[in-house]
């Protein structure tokens, strides 16, 4: 079994985001950027049937400029054996993403991808399920179990109700939540490792396809911001305020 | 101009998140359709037609339809969706899944998580969970729209007669078997729209310790939530997850115990009315958001709030 996992760069969960001062976006300059978080969740599920002989070969898929090699290679220092990075000099939408991702797959073959359910800075929450329509395979979203048995595949998905089990064949696209598994960390030896690892770079151009935006962006601004209110000395207090001031008990 | 709204339910009673969508479909237009997919669901399209402002019901009824395998149902909304200027989901695990699909089979791109409806092209949406809000305008010809709940009222369920109209279901093969949902059962309102919410964190040390929460939440008549920590955890189930991966939520009280208060559960809860955070870490930045904190043992706090509450309805009783 081949895995093909893709991967975004989205700045770090931990950085307080600032929006850019004439209203286009968000400031990504000179902050730090990372693999988006439920991502790695897709990375390690794909090492992990490497290690468990289930797979024979992982392959992580980016789309983005020259520095999106950073999550190459921290996906290779995780223990994915080669990547491709798909140089594209715009952020792309989702449904542009599926489409890249698809010319990918349509070359390399793989038996099971393996996508994060959302990725953290756009919040979409779209290109697996895409993805999984353009290809005609089965789709499983926001999965936190998954055992494969042969051809088949058993799997738990987080839903709003609680969670739902599902069983379906490879060829299938999966899209991870961030409980399906704890993401290892890179150990120094491995990321040393990975730079001789190797990273294809394909130009967006050649694919084929088309990438312009169908949505525009008119601005993007600060969300209004709550005010800190005070400070209660105790639980009494609490309550009184709750009942006479705010009156919502 | 016309909409189509993709009805969220459980092939007996439909979600109110559909309610909320229909509100938001009311900002576009008067000719207002209603679709549910589902398997035996005669009486729940019965029970429908009366829901205010909502013109026409499409009834899609078919076995294979029962657990709302995306598959399946997108090629059927696909098929009918050229008919209509706007097609809604709810932004929820369910809209999530299947609205996606239909954006690749109409190749237009979709607008998910909309929090306000400016004009019939224009919409908002939060980004990097919530902490930027970005306005967005798109010339397509279908505008495929997931619709955040919490963002719009639940509209009236009374005073249409809506007439029910069946339309074709279009067969897809696919492998995937549907084997069962976990679903937790609970007499609490629900967590989406329940007018308070309490809501536990790592504070709360472990899942015993939350029956102090669901005796404080049974007091309030209110929904009880949960932080990532306290899920991962295992205190809780998903289910009960606030935040930029789980649920969002806007009720009139939201009490946040144990909490610290990351940047993606404030993405969950900030928009609720009045946020009441108990901590013993006074640096937690859950109190950056909350109207009323309180510096406290949760552990002596909660029997405490307890106690006054029962002692506030003997006075009142």
């Amino acid at each position: 079994m081949k895995v093909l996992v893709a991967v975004k760069r989205v700045v770090d969960y931990k950085v307080q985001i600032r929006v850019k001062a004439d209203q286009s976006g968000v400031e990504t300059e000179n902050v730090k950027m990372s693999v988006n978080p439920p991502d790695e969740n897709a990375i390690e599920e794909a090492v992990k049937l490497k290690e468990q002989g289930l797979a024979q070969e992982t392959l992580a898929v980016t789309i983005g400029d020259e520095k999106a090699q950073d999550v190459l290679r921290t996906s290779m220092a995780m223990g994915i054996d080669r990547s491709i990075l798909v140089k594209s000099p715009n952020s792309l939408e989702p449904l542009a993403v599926a489409k890249t991702l698809f010319k990918i797959i349509e070359k390399e073959n793989p038996d099971l991808v393996l996508l994060g359910k959302q990725a953290i800075d756009d919040d979409a929450n779209q290109t697996g399920q895409i993805l999984s329509a353009i290809l005609n395979w089965p789709q499983a979203c926001f999965i936190s179990e998954l055992k494969i048995e042969g051809n088949k595949l058993l799997i738990s998905r987080e839903i709003d109700e609680g969670i739902e089990k599902l069983e379906t064949n490879l060829p299938a696209v999966l899209t991870c939540d961030l409980r399906l598994n704890t993401p290892r960390f890179a150990s120094l030896p491995n990321i040393m490792k990975a730079k001789k690892k190797p990273l294809d770079v394909i130009d967006i151009s050649t694919l084929g396809i088309d990438t312009n935006p169908k949505i525009k962006v008119l601005k993007v601004e600060e969300p209004t911001k709550r005010k800190a209110g005070i400070m209660v000395n105790d639980v009494k207090e609490l309550i009184e305020k709750l009942k006479y001031e705010a009156k919502v008990i | 101009m016309s909409v189509l709204i993709i009805a969220e339910h459980d092939n007996n009673i439909l979600k109110s998140s559909t309610l909320n969508t229909i509100s938001a479909a009311m900002k576009l237009s008067d000719d207002i359709h209603l679709l549910i997919l589902g398997s035996k669901i005669e009486n729940l399209s019965k029970n429908t037609q009366s829901i205010h402002k909502v013109s026409k019901i499409l009834k899609c009824d078919n076995e294979k339809l029962e657990n709302f395998i995306p598959e399946i149902m997108a090629p059927i909304v696909s098929n009918i969706a050229k008919n209509y200027t706007h097609v809604l989901a709810p932004a929820s695990t369910f809209g999530k899944n299947l609205l996606p699909r239909i954006s690749a089979l109409l190749d237009v791109t979709q607008i998910s998580d909309v929090i306000d409806i400016l004009s019939e092209n224009t919409f908002v949406r939060p980004i990097y969970a919530g902490n930027a809000i970005s306005q967005v305008e798109t010339n397509q010809n279908i505008n495929l729209l997931t619709i955040r709940p919490t963002a719009f009222d639940k509209c009236e369920e009374s005073g249409g007669s809506a007439p029910i109209e069946d339309i074709d279901f279009l067969n897809t093969d696919t492998p995937t078997l549907f084997i069962g949902r976990e679903v937790s059962k609970s007499d609490r309102p629900d967590l989406g729209n329940a007018r308070v919410v309490v809501s536990g964190g790592r504070g709360m040390e472990n899942s015993d310790n939350f029956k102090l929460l669901y005796e404080l939440a049974d007091k309030l008549n209110a929904a009880v939530g949960a932080s990532r920590a306290a899920v991962d955890s295992g205190y809780i189930g998903n289910e009960y997850q606030v935040g930029q991966t789980g649920k969002m939520v806007a009720p009139e009280l939201y009490i946040a115990i144990g909490i610290s208060g990351a940047i993606q559960h404030l993405a969950g809860m900030k928009d609720s009315k009045v946020i009441v955070a108990i901590n013993k870490d006074t640096e937690a930045p859950i109190f950056n958001v909350a109207d009323y904190g309180l510096s406290s043992d949760l552990f002596q706090a909660i029997p405490e709030i307890i106690k006054e509450l029962d002692l506030l309805n003997k006075i009142e009783s």
